[in-house]
């Protein structure tokens, strides 16, 4: 695969280090020094010059690219670096975005600024984090359909609530699906009354409010609930985002802010958050509103310096659980030695994303599940393939292969899966399929 | 003009207001074709006809159309408007020349009372009075509360009175609630939303006159009509809808109930989207009201063995005064003055309240109300957690701290206005050597201030306010002015910087 990656900061330089080895790799930036060094460091070809211009980008083979990663700092330079790229030919472009402004035209507009695939840094970040707070007791957790659909395994212990109960017990939620069970090593697709047993991993697909729901069912110990006492430190938009996708989950958190008018704004815009406005270093004010007895603390103030004295002004008081963001690469390794349980790179993170998407596929999304038994695939449906048109009752019965559809995305909202509803062309379709069987089902979509 | 010069468009306000003026043929036109069919004198709507067209005339040669209306403007036109068609109202009391409206200040009165809606009355013998100088009474209301409820909706959401700026964030109506370039079409939907209305209470009371009670024949039905979605509380009748079977009693409180409701989320329910005015927190909260006095002043009349009205009495009674006085109407049922100390002072409370903004309701309004209360319980959260930035929501929607303060701003000009009219009446009264308690004082001040109807005392339902001074009259004209149009228009009328900075 012929790739072009334009921007080789830190989320470039990562990708560009990952593909390398297998694929046709150039990467253009700005800085010629940059990009002499990583022609030696990484083995690639480097072009120095700007990477908007029609020129520097036939120059990278541009129009016989088959993937195009803009991933500069900068929003305006990735949109306009694809827009040009699509000019040019029809390569696969992808963006790396700040402003979940653009995201939010992106997704409501296909196709939008020549962007295929759009990844944004905050958003995506804030997504890390409410994971991580949300769903400790998940064994892994993938998000779907640009964040509607979450997948999430979960290994069922002998004390949880859940063992021992029927799948039609457990799945109380409407928007859930139980998808997958792995028992010894065996899959078995549940059906209402098959039992749950300890020790078994239990695969579902649903709203993210709806599998936290389910895993606070599953481990109500680890999980945290309603009443835990959330801090978010600094408004910005990556704090800003954490506490949205908190309030999504019917969690309260408390957000400070020193900036007059961003608290006031953030307010307006969060009416189950309760924004304080002060200083967060000022350890007089924490232990005025009891911070230390939070359950969890999230730093996400504009310096890394900041984030630092925060976090280790928290765990010094007694916060369980501290997790930093941290905007250089290299102190992640120091804040998790001091203590800090969680240190997240929003570079990295974004990063790691667009290298996962690459790997994978271009038009599917997926995850691997137990050592290659199953996987969990989004397909999006074409005019007159032969899901379209038909109920998810008749599939069943007419396809010979292992698989479970687990929730279907219909223009950007969720709509969950019954055997009566009927497929269309331009949905996305998240469903569990049994490995065999993947290539033939991916083939149908 | 040597040093000072006037910075007011003042002929387009002018202008405007002689449009309205000549518009008041139309009106008039109906009383004076009623008194050609009852065979009743004509004069006094001639004459009204003549002196309107002339007015109009005369402010129409000097404005100037050109002149653009800003909300200067538009404070002054509003002054002048709801001034000169209350004096063109009380021509034709005048030229009656029968009853004590015969006296300039007691036709100003009684028309000025009609115009805001207010609903108190100087008449003492309504049997001296025609047919069509009642009627004229009831369309002067009618008039009323259709010129607030534009004036409501177009324009003082768009100038920003007290918080009435809140109304249009809160209704989210690009379509029908602007000044320019729609007032046209927002003026058009209400005037056909209260048209409605009208003729619905109008077909309601008459089909119930005609299976339960021949004295609401159809004059009285239109009369009645005219006045209680006006939320306004003339009656042509001395008992006001007391004198009614009691079925129709209970039909004028939804039509006082629905009067009080903000016309645009009526608009919305009518054209589809129910829920914005069945979620909407000052809806929620004016109902609340409703019920709760209603409940409160029940309770009262049972616990009081002086008022033996049964349950069905006891609870219409409660009922259906309360809901005339938090609407504002000023109807009644029955004397409330008879009434226990407890269930009276019930009473004095709700004339406070008021309906929701954008209706024809007047006094004080729910949504100030809501606003400051909560605005208060955030000042006693932000006393714990002095860092919190809390905003004030109303249906889910922050509310700018500058409406915050407005609000705060209004209800203590509100107040203190009604106590130095308080204190006037007491002082006036006892002046000219009448009996007046403070109660009834603070009752008269309450319900001219803020538009109500009837007080207590000799100014009761079954009362009259010729029972004042001539000088607290006058005062109450200048009041009950000042209250309809939400104070500030005219209050900036009387500061230097409106007319020269």
């Amino acid at each position: 695969m012929h790739v072009v990656i334009v921007g080789a900061g830190e989320v470039g330089t990562s990708i560009a280090a990952s593909l390398a080895s297998d694929h046709e790799v150039v990467v253009v930036d700005v800085d010629p020094d940059r990009a002499e060094q990583l022609k030696y460091e990484l083995d690639v070809l480097t072009i120095a010059g700007d990477g908007t211009a029609s020129g520097i980008q036939t120059a990278a083979n541009v129009d016989e690219a088959d993937m195009i990663i803009a991933c500069t700092d900068d929003d305006r330079t990735n949109l306009v670096t694809c827009g040009t790229a699509k000019t040019l030919g029809d390569g696969f472009t992808i963006a790396r975005v700040k402003s979940t402004e653009y995201l939010r035209t992106w997704e409501g507009n296909e196709g939008a600024f020549g962007v295929d695939f759009m990844v944004c840094t905050d958003l995506l970040t804030a997504q890390n984090i409410v994971r991580v707070i949300g769903l400790p007791a998940a064994i892994d957790v993938d998000p779907f359909a640009s964040g509607l659909v979450q997948m999430a395994e979960f290994e069922i212990a002998a004390e949880s609530p859940v063992a021992g109960q029927t799948v039609s017990e457990a799945d109380r939620f409407e928007s859930l699906t139980f998808v997958g069970l792995f028992r010894d090593g065996e899959m078995i697709i549940p059906r209402g009354d098959t039992d749950i047993e300890a020790g078994d991993r239990a695969v579902v697909i649903g709203s993210p409010e709806s599998v936290q729901s389910f895993a606070n069912d599953v481990a109500p110990d680890t999980t945290p609930d309603r009443a835990d006492e959330i801090v978010i430190v600094g408004g910005s938009e990556i704090g800003y985002q954490t506490a949205r996708l908190l309030e999504e989950r019917e969690f309260t958190p408390r957000l400070i802010e020193q900036d007059a008018d961003r608290a006031r704004t953030l307010a307006e815009d969060l009416p189950n958050t309760i924004v304080m406005e002060h200083d967060a270093t000022d350890t007089e004010f924490l232990s005025r509103e009891h911070v230390d007895e939070a359950d969890i603390v999230v730093t996400a103030l504009r310096s890394d310096e900041k984030n630092l004295l925060v976090s280790v002004l928290a765990k010094r008081m007694g916060v369980d659980r501290v997790i930093a963001v941290v905007d250089s690469p290299d102190y992640v390794t120091v804040f998790e030695e001091i203590g800090i349980d969680i240190a997240i790179n929003p570079r990295t993170v974004t990063a790691e994303e667009i290298t996962r998407f690459t790997y994978e596929s271009i038009a599917e999304n997926i995850a691997v599940l137990e050592n290659d038994q199953a996987e969990v695939l989004e397909l999006e449906l074409t005019e007159g393939c032969r899901f379209a048109g038909r109920s998810i009752a008749e599939l069943v019965e007419e396809i010979d292969a292992r698989f479970v559809i687990g929730a279907i995305t219909r223009n950007h909202a969720l709509v969950t899966p019954r055997g009566d509803t009927v497929l269309e062309p331009g949905d996305h379709v998240i469903l569990l399929v049994d490995s065999n069987s993947v290539s033939e089902i991916a083939s149908m979509a | 003009m040597a040093g000072s010069r006037i910075r007011v468009g003042w002929q387009a306000s002018v202008g405007l207001t002689g449009d309205v003026l000549a518009a008041l043929v139309v009106p008039l036109s109906f009383p004076l074709l009623l008194s050609v069919y009852y065979a009743e004198p004509s004069l006094p709507f001639l004459a009204a006809i003549t002196v309107t067209l002339a007015l109009g005339a005369l402010f129409r040669r000097f404005g100037d159309p050109e002149v653009n209306l800003g909300p200067r403007e538009a404070f002054l036109a509003v002054a002048l408007i709801w001034l000169l068609v209350a004096a063109v109202g009380a021509i034709p009391f005048v030229v009656a020349g029968v009853g004590t409206i015969a006296h300039p200040v007691n036709a100003m009165f009684e028309a000025m009372s009609g115009l805001t809606t207010t609903g108190a009355t100087v008449l003492r013998d309504f049997s001296l009075h025609s047919r069509s100088v009642l009627m004229w009474r009831q369309v002067i209301q009618w008039l009323g509360g259709l010129g607030i409820l534009i004036l409501a909706t177009a324009v003082l959401s768009e100038i920003g009175v007290g918080g009435a700026q809140l109304m249009e964030s809160e209704s989210q109506t690009q379509d029908v609630n602007k000044l320019t370039p729609k007032i046209s079409r927002t003026a058009q939907l209400i005037w056909s939303l209260y048209l409605g209305l009208t003729a619905l209470a109008v077909a309601t009371y008459f089909l119930l006159g005609l299976a339960f009670d021949p004295r609401m024949d159809l004059y009285n039905a239109v009369a009645h009509a005219f006045t209680s979605v006006a939320t306004a509380g003339f009656s042509p009748e001395p008992l006001s809808v007391g004198a009614f079977h009691p079925v129709i009693q209970w039909a004028v409180v939804p039509f006082m109930v629905v009067g009080s409701t903000s016309f645009v989320l009526i608009y919305f329910f009518i054209n589809g989207e129910p829920m914005r005015l069945l979620r909407n927190e000052e809806f929620h909260f004016y109902l609340g009201a409703l019920g709760f006095f209603s409940s409160v002043v029940a309770l009262a009349l049972f616990l009081d063995p002086a008022t033996a009205f049964g349950l069905e009495g006891t609870l219409r009674h409660a009922v259906f005064n309360v809901a005339s006085i938090v609407t504002t109407t000023g109807y009644a049922s029955t004397d409330y003055v008879l009434w226990a100390p407890a269930a009276k002072h019930m009473l004095f409370a709700c004339m406070f309240v008021g309906g929701m903004v954008g209706s024809t309701t007047c006094s004080i309004k729910s949504l100030r109300w809501l606003v400051a209360l909560k605005a208060f319980r955030r000042d006693l959260y932000t006393a714990i957690h002095p860092d919190a930035v809390r905003p004030v929501r109303v249906t889910g929607k922050p509310v700018d701290e500058e409406v915050i303060r407005d609000i705060y701003g209004y209800l203590l000009l509100s107040i203190v206005i009604f106590f130095l009219l308080t204190v006037v009446i007491v002082v006036d009264a006892e002046r000219a050597d009448l009996r007046v308690t403070e109660f009834e004082a603070m009752g008269a001040a309450a319900t001219t201030f803020l538009n109500i109807g009837p007080a207590f005392g000799e100014a009761g339902p079954y009362g009259t306010f010729a029972s004042f001074s001539m000088t607290t009259r006058g005062v109450m004209i200048v009041l009950m002015w000042i209250g309809r149009i939400e104070i500030i228009p005219v209050l900036v009328l009387f500061t230097k910087a409106f007319w020269t900075s």
